[in-house]
């Protein structure tokens, strides 16, 4: 089987616009959640990744990893660098370590992305079963 | 229909105080004014994800109960618990701020605010560094050149740069619009030349645009008046308006910081470029720093949250003390939440200390790395939670949130947010705002006072009268359990 393409890349988390007029909808809303289930890409890397806009990828850390729909960066260029809003999707995969002063490291975190056609975006309800077992 | 003016928006640390509201029965239906955060509040507090009935969790399921029961159990787990967190407060009012921290005595737990995750690095920064400051109405007025740092207005304060800063039309210093829109249009009219010339000669090949990775600076036109610069990590739509973007690599603010230093102390940089940036280009920057008549650096996220976190702040400010050798400069953090600086502001009236107050000895104690809510869940050493007007669950990293879903897990907030479906008890409370009055601080520590515009829905309590009742349960069952000793 040909061997999936996968992309070395600093992960950046932050606020979007949407994800704010989201947030003050409700958290369940499905603005919300289409809002913050997305990672941004720039265009050429995209094209090396071999995905459209609106494919399914896996965003991997060494800290868990998740699958959120890709999206074409209107902020281009930025090779290497991929950013999903805050949000629950995001905070599976960022890195937790506050080295000794409260603040978790949520920007800048080494990250691979690999296309996943074949896997789902989590909704909310599914996400927090299988990352937390309660809900 | 009654318009109501002068409303305080209660969404984000800019806290504009200049929306109408227009009620019909009882209801908001018109927003005037406010920005898209704005209006999706105020037209939707009231929608299908409000929480209208107190609710326990009984055999793993949410089930309704009234207020009187869950006031109890969540007096109970408190009063029982060694080592609760208390945790949110930065989306209500210093008034119900200020019970939280009696509550948190009362129980001897770790009262923390959600500025542990957004500008506590800046708060230990500052109490290192120092910082001068101002507020936004003479930023307003007089400034003539506006830094962002790290932050993008644009969708986190969509109104600062229309309200405070270069769109503003202030007493000294003019709008910054029209040449933003003639600076639009020249852009526009660069782009239809290239596309007219590719379609004049599109049987040439079309010309290759150079590698990403070449570094080419936002196009700027140098105009009269207020100017912006911008410095990020991605093209942000707030850098797409700027005089000068400034792209910096992840991680890397604080060698930029420190190049910009050094070259407004006359240094010369022996590299061609830092953190990714030409030297020359930074040459221009710091130019139009030294030569402006009142700058005002703001900074966001993007330095408190990326490596460095608070060492980035100190060189910031550090940066604006130099460039008060030369000219007049302030700083001043983006506040996010709408009362994070109020909830700041009320713990330290109260402990002494912004956040991560740690009252498990009897007295207040402050050492975020080791009271920090985060760092506390990371260690595992919390064994119950009292969540107010904040959504832990979906905005921690993963780890932390794993051990306050294992907790007995007390909310109090109006929606139903990803913690609200996590909790043992939760309890709906009025949006602070809108059907609740209060004060709020502004991003520069002005107090406002929010207003109450509608009733909230039958039943339902402000945040400050719940933690009223929970607090005076908690003595009640203290006190029983005194006696019982
Ligand atoms: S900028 Fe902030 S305070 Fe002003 S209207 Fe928008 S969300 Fe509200």
């Amino acid at each position: 089987m040909e061997e999936k393409p996968k992309l070395k890349v600093t992960l950046l988390t932050g606020r979007t616009i949407e994800q704010g007029a989201g947030k003050e909808r409700g958290k369940s809303s499905k603005e919300y959640v289409e809002s913050v289930s997305v990672c941004y890409i720039d265009p050429e890397d995209m094209k090396k990744l071999g995905v459209k806009d609106g494919t399914n990828i896996q965003v991997s850390t060494a800290f868990g990893s998740v699958v959120v729909k890709a999206k074409k960066s209107l902020r281009a260029p930025h090779p290497g660098v991929v950013f999903i809003p805050y949000g629950l999707w995001a905070n599976v995969v960022v890195d937790p370590e506050t080295h000794g002063i409260g603040m978790p490291s949520f920007k800048g975190i080494p990250a691979t992305v690999e296309p996943a056609p074949d896997k789902p975006v989590l909704g909310l309800e599914e996400l927090l079963k299988t990352v937390f077992r309660k809900g | 229909m009654p318009v109501v003016k002068a409303v305080t928006c209660p969404v984000c640390g800019s806290l504009c105080d200049d929306i109408e509201l227009t009620i019909e029965n009882g209801r908001i239906v018109k927003v005037k004014n406010g920005c898209a955060m704005c209006e999706a509040k105020f037209l939707g507090y009231c929608g299908e994800h409000r929480v209208l009935k107190p609710m326990i969790r009984k055999n793993g399921e949410l089930v309704k109960t009234t207020l009187k029961e869950a006031v109890r159990r969540a007096a109970e787990i408190l009063a029982e618990a060694n080592y609760p967190v208390l945790y949110g407060w930065s989306n209500t009012s210093c008034e119900a701020i200020s019970v939280g921290i009696e509550l948190a005595e009362e129980v001897g737990g770790v009262i923390d605010n959600t500025s542990v995750v957004c500008h506590g690095p800046s708060i230990l920064s500052i109490q290192d560094v120092g910082i001068p400051s101002c507020t936004l109405g003479q930023i307003r007025h007089r400034a003539d050149l506006i830094v962002y740092w790290g932050s993008n207005p644009w969708s986190a304060h969509p109104r600062h740069i229309e309200r405070y800063t270069a769109f503003s039309e202030g007493r000294f210093e003019k709008s910054a619009w029209r040449s933003y829109v003639n600076k639009v249009k020249a852009l526009v009219g660069r782009k239809k030349i290239q596309s007219a010339i590719k379609r004049l000669f599109f049987k040439k090949p079309v010309p290759v645009p150079p590698p990403v990775s070449e570094y080419k600076p936002y196009p700027s036109i140098t105009k009269e008046g207020r100017k912006l610069i911008v410095i990020d990590v991605r093209r942000t739509k707030s850098a797409e308006i700027a005089d000068y973007f400034v792209q910096v690599e992840p991680n890397k603010d604080y060698e930029l910081l420190q190049a910009f230093r050094a070259l407004i102390r006359d240094q010369e940089l022996e590299v061609d470029k830092v953190a990714g940036v030409p030297v020359e280009y930074l040459e221009e920057v710091a130019d139009a720093m030294v030569s402006c008549d009142f700058g005002a650096l703001f900074f966001g996220l993007g330095l408190t949250m990326s490596s460095g976190k608070l060492r980035n702040i100190d060189a910031a400010l550090s940066l604006v003390r130099d460039l008060n050798m030369r000219t007049k400069f302030v700083i001043m953090p983006m506040r996010g939440h709408f009362n994070v600086t109020g909830a700041n502001t009320v713990f330290t009236w109260q402990t002494g200390y912004p956040y991560a107050v740690d009252f498990s000895l009897g007295y207040p104690r402050y050492n975020p790395g080791e009271t920090s809510v985060v760092d506390v869940l990371l260690r595992k050493e919390s064994d119950a939670a009292l969540i107010v007007a904040s959504d832990p669950v979906s905005n921690f990293p993963r780890k932390a949130a794993e051990h306050l879903v294992e907790n007995p897990l007390i909310v109090i907030d109006p929606h139903m947010n990803v913690t609200a479906q996590m909790a043992d008890v939760l309890i709906p409370s009025a949006f602070v705002g809108i059907e609740a009055s209060g004060t709020a601080y502004r991003m520069d520590h002005v107090p406002i006072p929010l207003k109450k515009v509608v009733n909230p829905p039958r039943g339902i309590l402000p945040d400050e009268e719940i933690l009223r009742r929970i607090l005076a349960e908690v003595r009640r069952i203290k006190k029983k359990m005194g006696e019982a000793a």
